[in-house]
């Protein structure tokens, strides 16, 4: 580490009743390690998370003692694993609160769940002329699939505008919201500029103009309490990995009546009954759109993310990291060059800035260098980059076992640019 | 902090901060759009190719971060008076000194081999190789974007 020669501002007090990041921090291995010599500082929570010991063993003691294929063998393996995989799905179910377990499917991600709610309600519910309206805030993965499902059917894709802070503009809302509006598309939270998005509110006014809503939860369920009932969302999506859990697993929630009406999207085995060459009868829900041999370990790995983030808390795990960006945010004040891009004021743990004219690729390898881990680029979200008028921006996001002294090795980092660059 | 000056040379700080033959070229008989969708990077390259296949003038105008713009910078001053086959092994040999591959150390490629450190991050091999492929695109005399994917 450097030595710290500046002043430090402590205004911002630590939360009271707060996490216990130096236990914390021992159940992540991949924390403790070097980076060029210098330990890993990890500030890319935002493109995944580490993994907790409690994930690596569950994936560990499944291909040890536990492998087989689910649903299908009468072996006492094979049930093993199903009983392991499905109590994920309750898991899940009980995480998100969703009546049914019938409602929880599993996807590899929240990219791989927005299309097939694209491909299967939208190609069964949307026609020429009508409407889907998105947010000019989304993820590439909440932007292309609707594109797709406009070209194919002749339907027009609409955005609602956000201001300068990266705040939607609500009060355009209502005029964008037409009878023609099938379905609104809207993030949760911004993973590139950490807005969090009053979505109870915009499935209200979706709901009262008789437009379904699908919520992109990807940066959202690991930093703030999620309950779609409450919500009243009709589709909710997540990625694992962004969880504390392994890649290529995720959830898509599905109100139950609308899921029982779509058709299915991948054929295979599993999401049927019964074939034959004349007629194939579908499976029940949610077994209907899970055809193929899923990402079993990965299931598993899930459900003991979930289990270790709830052992921790979201309400602790929410004040931590907001502390961590009120702590940062307050900090960047002394680089004078520091631009942050996103100052809404519902923020999760996300800071995205620019640095005079300095590159955020140049950024970011040079706080690579003094082992620090950032994200720099479009962040899949160009037409956010588009709005703020810049190619790139660079991009640190908080998880549970990030630390003040973390932030403090960053803003170090961040100095060491500047003079490399003057 | 040595590594990390192996990467950034002071030719380099010099070039990103007053590129060489930074502008248009109303001249130019090729032109090129590069663009490198992981960072957003994006240039426009412009050449006068005369009837005998020799560079005579190369310009390029974009946005990038410091490799990218100090590696165009200094093609453009290694490219004039070049014909196009002369270029290409400017290049293969550029390319060979950026990947680390075939232990090339730049002897033969003159101010091109301040470039030489990044072969030690590889995620920055795109940033210095983006206007040679706008370049290669500009000579065959496709007009349409290239990108580094
Ligand atoms: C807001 C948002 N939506 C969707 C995604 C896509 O997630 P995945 O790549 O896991 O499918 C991401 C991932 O970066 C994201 O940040």
């Amino acid at each position: 580490m450097n030595p710290v020669s500046e002043p430090r501002l402590h205004v911002v007090k630590p939360a009271v009743g707060a996490l216990d990041v130096a236990r914390v921090r021992t159940e992540f291995p991949i924390l403790h390690q070097q980076v060029r010599g210098k330990p890993l500082v990890y500030l890319d929570n935002a493109a995944t998370t580490q993994k907790p010991r409690a994930v690596i063993e569950a994936l560990d003691h499944y291909y040890r003692f536990d492998n087989a294929n689910i649903h299908r063998g009468v072996h006492t393996l094979s049930v093993r694993a199903t009983v392991a995989y499905e109590r994920t799905r309750e898991t899940i179910r009980d995480f998100i609160n969703a009546r049914s377990t019938k409602e929880v499917v599993f996807v590899r991600g929240a990219t791989e769940a927005i299309n097939l709610v694209a491909q299967t309600w939208g190609r069964a519910n949307v026609k020429a002329g009508d409407e889907i309206l998105i947010s000019e805030m989304e993820h590439h993965s909440n932007i292309v699939p609707w594109q797709m499902l406009c070209e194919q059917v002749g339907a027009k894709l609409k955005v609602i505008p956000i201001n300068d802070a990266g705040e939607l503009l609500l009060e355009q809302l209502d005029s964008l919201l037409t009878e023609r509006t099938k379905l609104v598309g809207v993030t949760h939270c911004s993973n590139a500029l950490g807005t969090v998005n009053p979505v109870r509110k915009i499935i209200e006014k979706a709901h009262a103009a008789g437009a379904v809503v699908l919520v992109d939860g990807a940066q959202a369920v690991a930093h703030l309490p999620v309950d779609v009932q409450a919500l009243d969302c009709d589709f909710y999506v997540f990625s694992g990995h962004k969880l504390y859990g392994p890649t290529g697993v995720g959830a898509l929630y599905g109100k139950e009546a609308l899921l029982d009406a779509m058709p299915p999207w991948h054929g295979g085995g599993e999401m049927i009954k019964y074939v034959t060459f004349e007629k194939t009868i579908y499976n029940d829900l949610p077994a209907k759109f899970e055809a193929g041999t899923p990402h079993i370990a990965g299931g598993i790995g899930l459900g003991a993310a979930i289990d270790y983030v709830r052992g921790i808390g979201l309400g602790a795990i929410a004040a931590h990291e907001h502390d961590l960006l009120s702590y940062a945010t307050q900090r960047t004040a002394e680089i004078p060059e520091m631009r942050i891009i996103g100052t809404a004021r519902e923020k999760s743990g996300i800071l995205s800035f620019e640095l005079g004219r300095i590159h955020p690729h140049d950024i970011g390898t040079i706080l690579d260098h003094q082992g620090v881990a950032i994200r720099t680029g479009h962040h899949c979200a160009m037409p956010v980059m588009q709005r703020y008028c810049v190619p790139a921006t660079a991009r640190v996001s908080f998880a549970m076992y990030n630390t003040r002294e973390e932030v403090d090795a960053f803003m170090n980092a961040v100095r060491k640019v500047i003079e490399v660059f003057r | 902090m040595d590594e990390l000056r192996d990467l950034y040379q002071e030719v380099i700080f010099d070039h990103n901060r007053q590129p060489r033959n930074f502008h248009k070229l109303p001249a130019a008989n090729r032109r090129a759009d590069g663009f490198n969708p992981l960072c957003g990077d994006q240039l426009t390259v412009y050449m006068k190719v005369n009837d005998a296949g020799v560079i005579e003038e190369v310009s390029f105008e974009g946005r990038g971060c410091a490799i990218s713009t100090a590696s165009a910078s200094i093609m453009t001053e290694t490219l004039r008076g070049k014909t196009g086959q002369e270029a290409q092994r400017l290049f293969d040999g550029f390319h060979r000194l950026v990947t680390g591959d075939g232990g090339s150390n730049g002897s033969e490629l003159g101010k091109l081999a301040v470039l030489g450190g990044v072969r030690d991050y590889p995620s920055r091999v795109k940033c210095a190789t983006l206007a040679w492929h706008t370049v290669q695109a500009a000579l065959r005399n496709e007009s349409s974007r290239v990108t580094t994917e």
